[in-house]
């Protein structure tokens, strides 16, 4: 029975990566795209791995498709929207594609089948302070790759808004959302909010012991407050508001003061001290979820606008 | 060991100051931060003894749980050059990327994004886990990425979504390679790699991971890329892309082929590169030729250079390891690596000041600029001499000690690159030199950078050329955890 639902979830997330490249229109392949990432979450759920279909869900479909729908919506605009003609491949990129695929399969088959994670882990997780091993991973064993990564995501927004045009600098962040009164997103805004902020806080509090934390539950947090600014209940902030900037760095600056709390106190960078790490932790995913929430907010609803180009 | 974090801290830290304080306090922090880099780096080299690099285990767990960091001579002598190169480039942008100049925008974007670069530099050269130094290569990226679209005109933005494009195709290349790794070892660390059982997709792995760090050291054929972002990015920006992020990973491919799989070294492969590597000398030094911006030239110059550092393939990996003449290789490539970062920042430095009193970067724009503006011109003359290997520059040290590797290795032919790569960018940089020693037609530009500003890149071109003069500590300083595949084989 498993093996029919795990065979007939391989086959629908190959059909729909096909129906996302090969399909007709922008719109339709960005449609199959969410519908694909959705499908991947399912498939990293069967694999036991339910952080990474946290992750996957929440970025690779919900995130990213808002972004390309964003995208989307504005080619329109700018008349920039016209569809390549139908049935032209890009035989180039077919065949790399092809040849990558081919390559990783073999290896896939030459691979010896994955064991557990060796007996170092086994023997480093009780002195990790979280009983979460992806959680242990990502704050502690290997927290210069998860301190890096937050700062890779400010480096991404501190980018974005170099896009931004010059007189534009000043203006508020995106473009003004204009929203019928009573309509569905109008209903919409108001009520996913604060299902939205209990689900988020409930997924960074749970990191230390559960699949969550503050890469997860930043995400939805970050949803909440897209949601929020689309249905046009807030007005997104200016990048000169120093308080925005702050809520910005405050993850990356608590993680890395926390980093060299550890060398300052003799036990060395990035070290916590096996008594205090479960509270050190806690204290760093929540400063985390609070600075990933934001950024992505940020990333996604864009760089500062001044709206005129809409009108 | 000190040393070390503050060298990985600091810049995050005032990336992340940068993102908060209002633009005067930032202005303030930017020179003490570089103060104290270069103190941090001058201990750094100081400490690290002949025989033993440098090594951090983060959080003291061990390798496989987690990642260490070491410190050997090749990454000490990037983070000097780096620090170098970073504190001019500031200093440059301290006048140039003000908000009465550059517009707020970019007046607030230059920091944060010049100091993530600073410390993903770092953290990239010190790196011995596969994963972490993915990361540290998506930091370097994205802050890359950003410096270019900070020029903000159309072709800036066109160029900075090219170099994104080809960036994360790299990057996804080189993170399969690294899932490869993983799964058939169970380990990321360079150390523990090194001592593994081969596995059958080992090769499949490092050929997916060589291809992703090729399109982001921008080689020949992936260099299309380089030449308009570096020529669109404001000068200081363009003078930290080109002279140090294709090093970073270039040092990566050093760690993959002579340190973890120096065993799958296959001569063919090795050959290979270098080949692509000559490809690049010719083509880039052609296109140089023809090119009637002066950045542009200075731009396509990069992608020649480069193309010397794959020389180090043949000359020191495979059968050649154990050879004798292989330490000669490594030592030079890297000594070409650092002669090319110093005299390239000094390069672009020296034409963004060109830049700012002529309003174009047109070659016909520059005619008699030697007259009004002797010391930076001249910086440009030192810099060129660099480049094109002339005695008694670093460049020079370079070559001669690949060349007189090459000749002993039997392999005559990569002596000619080097040779023939010398004489073409003799070619292309004499035109920008005639042209700015020529009289001029019109009277000087009525307002010019002071003498101090002047300075900086002249600074930068003599540390070029004092790294031939005084080759020895730097040389030494080389040898300090050279990996086995280098070694002297006497």
């Amino acid at each position: 029975m498993t093996w029919a639902l795990d065979a007939t979830l391989c086959a629908m997330i190959l059909a729909v990566a096909l129906a996302t490249v090969l399909g007709r229109g922008v719109f339709r392949a960005i449609v199959f795209f969410v519908v694909y990432g959705l499908l991947l979450a399912l498939a990293w759920v069967r694999l036991d791995a339910v952080d990474v279909a946290l992750a996957e869900a929440a970025i690779g479909a919900g995130l990213t498709g808002v972004l390309f729908l964003a995208a989307f919506g504005r080619l329109a605009r700018s008349g920039a929207d016209a569809e390549p003609p139908p049935g032209r491949v890009n035989i180039a990129a077919a065949l790399a594609s092809a040849a990558l695929t081919g390559a990783l399969v073999w290896a896939w088959v030459a691979l010896p089948l994955p064991g557990r994670p060796g007996p170092e882990l086994a023997e480093a997780l009780p002195r990790a302070g979280v009983e979460n091993p992806v959680t242990a991973v990502l704050l502690n064993f290997r927290a210069w790759d998860t301190l890096l990564e937050s700062v890779v995501l400010l480096a991404a927004l501190v980018g974005l808004w170099m896009l931004a045009r010059d007189e534009a600098w000043t203006e508020p962040l995106g473009l003004p959302q204009h929203v019928r009164p009573g309509g569905v997103m109008a209903s919409f805004g108001r009520i996913l909010p604060p299902v939205g902020v209990l689900v988020g806080a409930y997924v960074v509090y749970v990191g230390a012991d559960r699949p969550g934390g503050a890469f997860q539950g930043g995400t939805v947090l970050a949803a909440v407050g897209i949601v929020a600014a689309l249905a046009g209940l807030v007005r997104p902030p200016r990048v000169t508001r120093r308080a925005w900037r702050a809520a910005l760095v405050a993850g990356p600056a608590v993680f890395l003061a926390a980093g060299l709390g550890g060398a300052a106190l003799g036990a060395g960078f990035l070290t916590l001290p096996e008594r205090i790490a479960g509270s050190a932790i806690f204290a760093i995913e929540i400063a985390l979820a609070l600075s990933i929430a934001v950024t992505l907010a940020f990333l996604v609803i864009g760089p500062p606008e001044t709206g005129l180009e809409d009108q | 060991m000190t040393a070390l974090v503050a060298l990985l801290a600091l810049p995050l830290a005032g990336a992340l100051a940068a993102v908060v304080l209002p633009h005067g306090a930032v202005r303030g922090m930017v020179p003490a931060l570089s103060v104290a880099m270069l103190a941090a780096t001058a201990v750094l080299v100081a400490g690290l003894s002949a025989q033993a690099p440098t090594r951090l285990k983060l959080g003291q767990w061990p390798p496989p749980v987690g990642i260490v960091l070491e410190v050997d001579g090749l990454a000490a002598a990037l983070i000097a050059m780096t620090a170098l190169v970073m504190t001019a480039a500031a200093l440059a942008a301290l006048r140039s990327e003000q908000p009465a100049a550059a517009g707020a925008r970019a007046a607030f974007g230059f920091w944060p994004l010049m100091l993530l670069l600073w410390a993903a530099l770092n953290a990239v050269f010190v790196s011995r886990d596969l994963f972490n130094l993915y990361v540290g290569l998506e930091l370097l990226s994205l802050a890359s990425v950003g410096l270019v679209a900070i020029g903000g005109k159309p072709e800036a933005l066109a160029a900075a979504m090219r170099y994104m494009l080809f960036a994360l195709v790299g990057s996804l290349l080189y993170l399969a390679g690294v899932v490869l790794v993983y799964a058939a070892h169970g380990t990321l660390d360079i150390g523990l790699l090194a001592d593994r059982t081969p596995a059958k997709p080992d090769a499949l792995a490092l050929a997916l991971m060589t291809a992703g760090l090729m399109a982001k050291t921008a080689l020949f054929p992936f260099h299309v890329w380089l030449p308009p972002a570096h020529g669109s990015a404001p000068a200081p920006a363009s003078a930290m892309l080109s002279a140090l992020v294709p090093k970073a990973s270039f040092v990566i491919l050093l760690r993959l082929w002579f340190e973890a799989m120096p065993d799958r070294a296959q001569d063919g492969a090795l050959v290979l590169l270098a080949v692509l590597g000559t490809a690049a000398v010719i083509w880039g030094s052609l296109r140089a030729l023809l090119q009637t911006r002066l950045k542009l030239v200075v731009a396509y110059s990069t992608v020649a250079q480069i193309g010397y550092l794959f020389l180090v393939f043949p000359l020191a990996g495979g059968g050649s390891a154990e050879m004798p003449w292989s330490a000669g290789a490594w030592t030079g490539v890297l000594f070409l690596a650092l002669a090319h970062g110093l005299a390239k920042a000094a390069m672009f430095l020296a034409v963004g000041q060109w830049m700012a009193v002529t309003g174009s970067d047109r070659l016909d724009a520059m005619r008699g600029l030697a007259t009004a503006m002797p010391m930076t011109s001249f910086a440009f003359a030192l810099a060129a001499v660099t480049l094109v290997g002339l005695p008694p520059s670093g460049g020079f040290t370079g070559k001669y000690l690949l060349m007189t590797s090459a000749f002993a290795a039997g392999q005559w032919m990569w002596a000619l690159v080097l040779a023939g790569g010398g004489l073409l960018a003799a070619a292309y940089l004499y035109r920008p030199l005639a042209i700015l020693f020529a009289r001029a037609d019109a009277p000087g530009p009525a307002t010019l950078p002071t003498r101090g500003m002047q300075a900086i890149p002249l600074c930068l071109a003599g540390a070029a050329i004092a790294l031939g003069i005084a080759s020895e500590t730097p040389f030494e300083l080389l040898s300090i955890g050279r990996p086995a595949a280098a070694e002297d084989g006497s």
